[in-house]
């Protein structure tokens, strides 16, 4: 797992924003859900990207708008080098082989009418060139191996799995086409504990064997320091800081990354009086009419006047090695993870 | 144990010798088509004043038909509870006459759950909402119920709570609606309050709010809590003492310092085993094989044999009991000796 080499992935400045109307008959934009809104990064063969951030921060319309489900108001994505955020027809069915999804819902995410080798066996269809009609069964088998769930199970039913096995018929989907990338958005939150563990293995697993790039979005900071080269933290369709697991979790630069590192429940009684916790004040405020400036300022306890004139942009800056949003950026371990 | 005539329900001030809750062997079961779902198989736990309990478990492990029990809120049929007893400073609340259950109900016994939204009424406003507890169980006015609505939204932190107590649920964020939920169920001044996954549906720093809140409440008011959850973080962080469930059955008991330094039962170990560790990174993560029972199909024996790397013979036969290990502490497995010693390495 090595971060060397050429991306696979390039992102820069992608915007997406969700018009607001109003009116029925004559319908007018009031507005935008500014749900993405100006986020770049770089992602390497084999290498996993973690995306960290609050419900509302964007980044599962990132997953989406990667995956060229949802259209970007601006910007670009590019999978080696070709653009995939604008492709049409035949050159956006190109790109997309290289690209798959695993999704954070095992539950409602398998069609229930439809059996496990189908739902496995589908991208085949749309993809006949990557597995000839008499090889598919065979194809599918495998993946239900290479996945942990045994190959007879093929003609079985979603319901007739638990939650967990589901997770991995959805990981096995998203092999098929032998992608080079997958988005994982909230892979394991859905599963129970003992699961999880489980089902991170198997992704770990997965990468060394296939040479896969994750971009691994999840709300759970403690699993996603295991499985993740870089780590960046979303806030309010922005990247507020990003950098190696190490960066982040040990020198986090961005009073919005200490906090909510700070919130994180550490599983070890020992010392929790002690512990130092950061309690932001307030939810986060609406997409829709984010802050002037630096988007955290309303909850964040450095804020000055120049944080509501001047958005921070992110930049490495002054005594951090890594990148960070914010005019008094300054590196602080507040806990490990 | 046996008593002849109705039991009468203890004041308030009444000088307790035993603790505030003691559940006592509950079972409780379902009837589905399928056949009797046994949810919880003997179940025992108690709760002082100002201490708070975590239950920990997966899904189907029982951890909040426990707590519906004790609230006195299950549907009864298909629930049964063939078993046990549920003791409320003394007297068994499962043999109360449901006159008196409604007045412990929200009154002394009070509880919040995970899913504020769906279990706020969308088209009460929230003072309403508030202050109908005042109503019912106080008999105050419209007038005299709102000011009190008003005193406890700005009691749980809410802004602005005088402007805001017309507003409806949806007009909250997740957060805001949790406190609303723990404004209602702190109303009577309960003597015991039941959070089952409160901060389940809520992101870490405003978990980290309730969790506080939570706290502060407790400690003013000297209530006890029973923190139902499936988060080992959360319980390490508030937790005087834990109740492991698994398959229906409490597996380990302890206080919260012992069971983090040394787990005694396979499934406790394994479940702090697999948490992902600074030190471990890029190695594989320790998992338990396997999946939880099907409650309608339990294992024989010991309920987690078949997932257990300490499992014997014995194990697949006969179910052990909750062995007493320590004086605060129980563990229900045949091997815990062995578990506790490699954790303790």
């Amino acid at each position: 797992m090595t971060a060397a080499g050429e991306p696979i992935l390039e992102v820069r400045d992608l915007v997406k924003h969700f018009p607001l109307h109003q009116g029925i008959l004559l319908r007018k934009q009031v507005g935008a859900i500014k749900a993405v809104d100006g986020v770049s990064f770089d992602l390497r063969r084999g290498e996993t990207l973690g995306i960290v951030g609050e419900s509302g921060c964007g980044k599962s319309t990132l997953a989406k708008v990667l995956m060229a489900l949802e259209r970007p108001t601006s910007g670009s994505v590019r999978i080696n080098g070709r653009e995939i955020a604008n492709a049409k027809g035949s050159e956006l069915k190109r790109v997309r082989r290289n690209i798959q999804m695993v999704m954070q819902d095992p539950y409602t995410s398998l069609n229930p009418r439809m059996t496990v080798g189908d739902i496995i066996g589908e991208p085949y269809e749309i993809h006949p060139e990557v597995a000839p009609k008499g090889d598919r069964r065979r194809r599918v088998q495998e993946l239900l191996e290479v996945v942990g769930l045994n190959p007879e199970h093929v003609n079985r039913y979603p319901h007739q799995f638990s939650g967990g096995q589901r997770q991995r018929i959805g990981i096995a989907r998203g092999l098929a086409l032998q992608p080079e990338i997958i988005v994982c958005d909230e892979p394991v939150s859905a599963l129970d504990v003992s699961i999880q563990a489980q089902v991170v293995n198997l992704l770990e697993r997965l990468q060394r064997e296939f040479g896969l790039a994750y971009v691994f979005i999840a709300h759970d900071l403690s699993v996603v320091r295991h499985i993740s080269d870089r780590v960046g933290v979303m806030y309010l369709g922005k990247m507020v800081e990003i950098g190696t697991d190490v960066e982040i979790y040990d020198r986090p630069a961005h009073p919005y990354t200490q906090a909510l590192l700070s919130a994180v429940p550490v599983p070890d009684p020992d010392g929790r009086e002690r512990r130092e916790r950061i309690v932001l004040q307030g939810d986060p405020p609406s997409p829709a009419n984010p802050p002037s400036g630096c988007r955290f300022r309303t909850r964040c306890w450095k804020a000055q006047d120049i944080c509501a004139q001047q958005e921070p942009l992110l930049q490495i800056r002054p005594g951090t090695g890594h990148a960070s949003a914010c005019h008094f950026a300054e590196t602080h371990d507040v806990v490990h993870v | 144990m046996k008593k002849t005539s109705t039991p009468v329900l203890p004041a308030r001030t009444a000088p307790g010798d035993g603790p505030l809750l003691a559940v006592d062997d509950l079972h409780v079961e379902f009837a589905t088509r399928q056949g009797v779902v046994k949810a919880v198989n003997g179940v025992s736990y108690s709760l002082n004043p100002g201490e708070t309990l975590a239950v920990l478990g997966e899904s189907g492990s029982g951890k909040s038909v426990t707590a519906q029990a004790i609230m006195g809120i299950l549907d009864m049929p298909p629930a049964r509870i063939p078993r046990g007893e549920i003791r409320f400073r003394g007297t068994d609340l499962l043999r109360l006459p449901e006159d008196q259950r409604a007045q412990v109900r929200g009154q002394r016994i009070s509880m919040i759950f995970q899913d504020a939204l769906s279990a706020l009424n969308p088209v009460f406003t929230v003072g309403w909402q508030i202050s109908e507890m005042f109503r019912v169980h106080r008999g105050m006015s419209r007038r005299d119920a709102t000011k009190k609505a008003i005193e406890l939204m700005d009691r749980v932190r809410i802004p602005a709570a005088r402007q805001r107590v017309n507003d409806y649920p949806h007009q909250f964020s997740g957060g805001m609606r949790q406190r609303i939920m723990i404004a209602m169920a702190i109303a009577l001044d309960p003597e015991v309050l039941i959070a089952d996954e409160p901060t389940t549906a809520l992101d870490v720093t405003v978990q980290a709010q309730i969790m506080e809140l939570l706290a502060e409440l407790q400690r003013e008011s000297n209530m006890g809590l029973i923190l139902i959850t499936h988060d080992l973080g959360v319980v390490a962080d508030v937790a005087d003492k834990i109740a492991v469930m698994y398959g229906g059955r409490i597996v380990e008991n302890a206080l919260v310092h012992d069971i983090y330094r040394s787990p005694a039962h396979p499934y406790t170990k394994g479940l702090l085993d697999s948490i992902p560790r600074v030190d471990l990174k890029g190695q594989e993560l320790y998992a338990i094989k396997g999946m939880p029972p099907n409650l309608l199909d339990m294992p024989q024996g010991c309920a987690f044999h078949p997932r257990c790397p300490y499992r014997q013979d014995n194990c697949v036969t006969d179910a052990p009991p909750l062995y007493e290990i320590g004086p605060t502490r129980g563990s229900a497995c045949h091997y815990w000796r062995e578990v506790f010693d490699d954790s303790r390495r």
